[in-house]
């Protein structure tokens, strides 16, 4: 059933088009960033891309720094594709679709170097700010990826430290107005390769017969500072800088729209 | 002492503002929200579809399964760990015993029908909340329903008799609380779900009810308006 489809897919590729009508490297609309979604969380921000729809929000907690760096808090990406999002998805512990989704995400916030570890650190070998971003699908109709990414920056953006009472403990329900100070905007945008073709966003349908994919984290400036490959074919150099050059422009047009 | 007066001048019988919406998760075969106050519940459904493993099907009635599950960061205080709590077992436990009572699965043998019960925050009722989101999507999914489910916890706070209540008011030192959350069935004004940590008197809870069933009949209303508009909704393009 899937070559049938695929075949239509790579035809309408060829000329130029897609099962929707959008061109090769168009996002799905309406793109959609929602801020300040739960109050309950430090920062947190609702991301939609056509049908696809994900939370993302920020927890931070006040911890021992980790032995090999004393003097540094942390970050960390947790994803949850929640069954209610998908027929596809079940119950139990994360699979290995959800580690890939937040390590990919995660890698492209650590290594853009945007955060500042040493500034989360309170007290040298005893304490600092830890920060969790996660990230829950609402409803997975294709590109997560680039969906979450979107969100837990978008979360972090929004994102204000709370309150330390008398005893160096946090006030949860007390948000100052203190953000997380990043030097850049690390974004991740996925190309897809199908037979000879690139496109971006891809649907449920399209994510289905894709060949290949490459995830590209990107910084406002267009340095790289991250990237995953996936999808069984392999990639020549020359499919990989195409790639990188879409992915980087993209990423430049979702930036705007933080 | 006495309990004088609630946040936001709030009346004792009165629910914090609500919100609600349904068809809000496109895969879903039925979804919908419901926002009380700072509790915010989503709900889905899916089936009824095949249920695996096989030694878990009923031939003489489909099954229903809910999942109660906060957001990591739906809590008021530290990150809540992903997957199950005993405590979201248990609430997802009644809030399958709360639903079933209005549904016919026995037309749809071996299969199951899942519900999914997510929240981006919380603030107090949320188990409420939650069921009151689900029957909206059962209905959304277009199981048929003997009834619909409205739930809403009720409870004394000191001397006063309360509906809806709020974080401080389950928290409130000065004098005796009673947290009773409960779901109703609007049209025949039968009793689904019942819990109640606290203290009160026999008569107390007797009215008690009667003002469950009151706010429970206007939440009906909300959940009612809500299904109608989403057939009367145009999107926007």
């Amino acid at each position: 059933m899937n070559s049938e489809l695929r075949n239509h897919i790579i035809r309408l590729l060829e000329s130029g088009t897609r099962l929707d009508g959008r061109k090769l490297t168009d996002y799905r609309q309406p793109i959609k960033i929602e801020y300040g979604v739960s109050n309950t969380a430090e920062g947190s921000a609702k991301v939609q891309i056509g049908d696809t729809e994900v939370i993302a929000g920020v927890k931070v907690e006040i911890s021992t720094p980790f032995p090999d760096t004393p003097e540094e808090g942390g970050l960390m990406v947790n994803t949850e594709l929640l069954p209610l999002s998908s027929p596809d998805f079940e119950s139990g512990p994360p699979g290995i679709e959800a580690i890939e989704l937040a390590r990919v995400v995660d890698r492209a916030i650590r290594e853009s170097k945007a955060v500042d570890f040493k500034g989360l650190c309170i007290e040298k070998g005893e304490k600092a700010w830890f920060i969790m971003i996660d990230v829950i699908s609402l409803n997975s109709s294709g590109n997560l990826l680039d969906a979450a990414s979107l969100a837990a920056i978008a979360a972090v953006k929004d994102m204000r430290f709370p309150a330390l009472n008398d005893e160096g403990k946090i006030e949860y329900k007390e948000k100052t107005d203190k953000k997380l100070g990043m030097k850049a905007w690390p974004l991740s945008v996925t190309v897809s390769k199908i037979g000879s073709s690139f496109i971006v966003d891809p649907d449920l349908d399209e994510e289905k017969v894709i060949d290949a994919r490459l995830t590209v984290g990107s910084l406002d400036d267009g340095t790289l500072c991250s990237m995953q490959k996936g999808g069984n074919s392999p990639l020549a150099e020359q499919d990989i800088l195409q790639m990188i050059d879409i992915a980087v422009e993209k990423a430049k047009e979702l930036r705007k729209m933080l | 002492m006495s309990y004088k007066e609630r946040k936001n001048k709030r009346g004792f019988d009165e629910t914090r503002p609500m919100e609600a919406k349904v068809g809000v998760i496109k895969r879903a075969d039925g979804s919908a929200y419901f926002k009380i106050g700072n509790t915010w519940a989503y709900a889905a459904v899916y089936g009824p579809r095949n249920l695996h493993p096989k030694f878990l099907q009923d031939p003489s009635t489909g099954i229903l399964r809910c999942h109660y599950n906060m957001m990591p960061f739906s809590g008021s205080g530290e990150r809540v760990r992903p997957g199950g709590s005993r405590r979201s077992k248990e609430i997802s436990m009644v809030t399958e015993k709360a639903l079933l009572p209005v549904l016919s699965l026995e037309e749809f043998p071996n299969t199951v029908v899942d519900v999914f019960i997510e929240f981006p925050q919380t603030e107090a009722g949320s188990r409420c909340a939650g069921i009151t989101a689900a029957a909206m999507a059962l209905a959304d999914a277009g199981l048929a329903m003997k009834d619909m489910i409205a739930a809403v916890s009720v409870g004394r706070v000191d001397d006063k008799l309360v509906v809806d209540l709020d974080y401080s008011e389950e928290a409130y030192e000065g004098g005796p609380v009673a947290d009773i959350p409960v779901a109703v069935m609007p049209s025949s004004g039968k009793i689904t779900l019942l819990q109640m940590d606290g203290l009160v008197k026999k008569e107390m809870l007797k009215d008690l009810l009667a003002k469950a069933k009151a706010a429970c009949a206007k939440i009906y209303e909300v959940q009612k308006r809500a299904l109608k508009e989403k057939y009367t909704r145009v999107d926007e393009e």
